[in-house]
């Protein structure tokens, strides 16, 4: 075992799963590749909302790929911090909105 | 990384030797050659498809010192084609029917004292003339306001570079205060027609990446350019060039510097495509030196590789029919033309 869980050099060999099971993984990509081409969003603001999404599940992999695919695509520093700042809207939200969870509990059990 | 004010030229930098250059361009060993990968797709020897286009560059003095420029140019530079030159390129072209265009690069071809003189010169000829516009140089100096009207009147093509829709990204290619500069030019080149719909006076942009990534799709980032160029300051322009850095002197400084040369020629050789490669710009291009050498284009040129020794090697000896018979000189540089879409002087060569 590597004495780091992740090595940057790792991305590139994302292709590989298919190896262990070839009929999923290569359903996976052809689908994968579908989802960027071109459709009602723009492969930009696809990049973009990946951008965003690989913040949220705090994927490095997916931070150095969609970087690159953003400043690629032509997106700027702003569009791409706000998209951050989306998926951290989310991430914070969705965390202080169970706070209500949290108030309902203390009304059940307190007097 | 600051932006250095002076050539590598001038620093005496070893990246400005054309040498070493190929020598760093040849250490990335597990990269193919460029010429096996077109050997595989039988495109080697690449020859030429027939010269439409003659690219002249005019000299490398330049009023700015871009961080990427392929050229090394600068204020510093002194290396300037002279009258006599550019008569040789006349006399060449009036025997040259085939070759309808003229490109002029630099440098800024506009600070050759002899620039107006050639195109007034060419125009006469009837060619089809493209001026590789810095867009400062419009208000650099006063002698240089009227350009745009110089344009106008000879029916100049306009092709400038203008990296980026905003003040951060162009000012950290080309220097501080650039992108204001630009945007005012592009205003001033706008007021006298140039990319007003009906006009007939043509101005293109140029879009380089401003880091160690590939260019966007030409389509989708021209429709982003003309609403951010549209909205934010009024301007209308005609095409947008997506155009691949090429590893060669200042940005593959840049890339040496910066870490980024090998995974920046892995990008490219991942994205090698055969449908580039074969409609790259040297099968249709002539380039011709400041000193009147020839070469299969501008970055050739820069690393001193000049034309086959079979063909006419300078532009007193031109002939187009030998030079059509050429074979095209290549080295991994030659990568930056192939990878994606493509890229050339024009911009993106596949759909």
């Amino acid at each position: 075992m590597e004495k780091t869980y992740y090595d940057p050099a790792d991305l590139k060999k994302f292709g590989d799963i298919t190896q262990l099971q070839p009929e999923m993984g290569n359903k996976f990509f052809d689908y994968y590749g579908e989802v960027f081409k071109e459709g009602a969003l723009t492969a930009r603001e696809k990049a973009l909302i990946a951008l965003a999404v690989s913040h949220a599940v705090q994927c490095p992999y997916c931070i150095d790929a969609y970087t690159s695919d953003c400043l690629q695509k032509g997106a700027d520093e702003n569009q791409m911090m706000e998209a951050v700042h989306v998926a951290a809207a989310i991430k914070g939200g969705a965390a202080l909105v169970h706070g209500v969870q949290m108030m309902n509990k203390i009304k059940e059990l307190t007097m | 990384m600051a932006l250095s004010a002076t050539s590598l030229h001038r620093q005496k930098h070893e990246l400005s030797e054309p040498a070493y250059q190929l020598t760093v361009l040849q250490q990335g060993a597990q990269f193919p050659e460029f010429a096996a990968q077109l050997q595989q797709h039988d495109l080697y020897p690449l020859k030429p498809t027939g010269a439409t286009i003659l690219q002249v560059n005019v000299g490398k003095m330049c009023n700015q010192t871009c961080r990427h420029c392929h050229v090394d140019a600068g204020p510093d530079r002194k290396e300037i084609m002279t009258r006599e030159t550019m008569q040789l390129c006349l006399d060449a072209l009036v025997d040259s029917p085939d070759i309808t265009t003229i490109d002029l690069t630099g440098g800024a071809p506009e600070m050759n004292p002899d620039f107006r003189w050639f195109v007034e010169e060419l125009s006469k000829l009837g060619k089809q003339v493209i001026v590789r516009c810095n867009l400062t140089i419009i208000l650099a100096n006063k002698k240089y306001h009227d350009l745009p009207l110089f344009f106008k009147e000879h029916k100049v093509q306009v092709v400038s570079s203008l990296p980026y829709f905003a003040a951060s990204r162009t000012d950290a290619q080309r220097g501080d205060g650039v992108f204001d500069k630009s945007i005012k030019a592009l205003q001033l080149l706008n007021e006298v027609g140039y990319g007003k719909t009906g006009s007939g006076l043509q101005l293109d942009l140029v879009y380089n990446p401003s880091g160690a990534f590939l260019p966007a799709a030409q389509q989708a980032l021209e429709a982003e350019f003309k609403r951010r160029l549209k909205t934010g300051f009024d301007i209308d322009f005609n095409n947008l060039f997506c155009i691949t850095n090429l590893p060669i002197s200042r940005y593959l400084d840049y890339l040496v510097q910066s870490g980024n040369y090998e995974s920046y020629m892995e990008k490219l050789v991942d994205a090698f495509n055969p449908a580039a490669a074969a409609s790259v710009m040297c099968r249709n291009t002539i380039s011709v030196g400041w000193d009147g050498y020839l070469y299969d284009c501008d970055f050739n040129q820069m690393l001193e590789l000049h034309v086959s020794p079979t063909a006419p090697q300078h532009i007193r000896d031109f002939n187009l029919a030998a030079l059509n018979k050429r074979n095209i000189i290549l080295n991994q540089h030659c990568y930056g033309c192939t990878a994606g879409a493509g890229s050339s002087c024009g911009g993106q060569t596949v759909p």
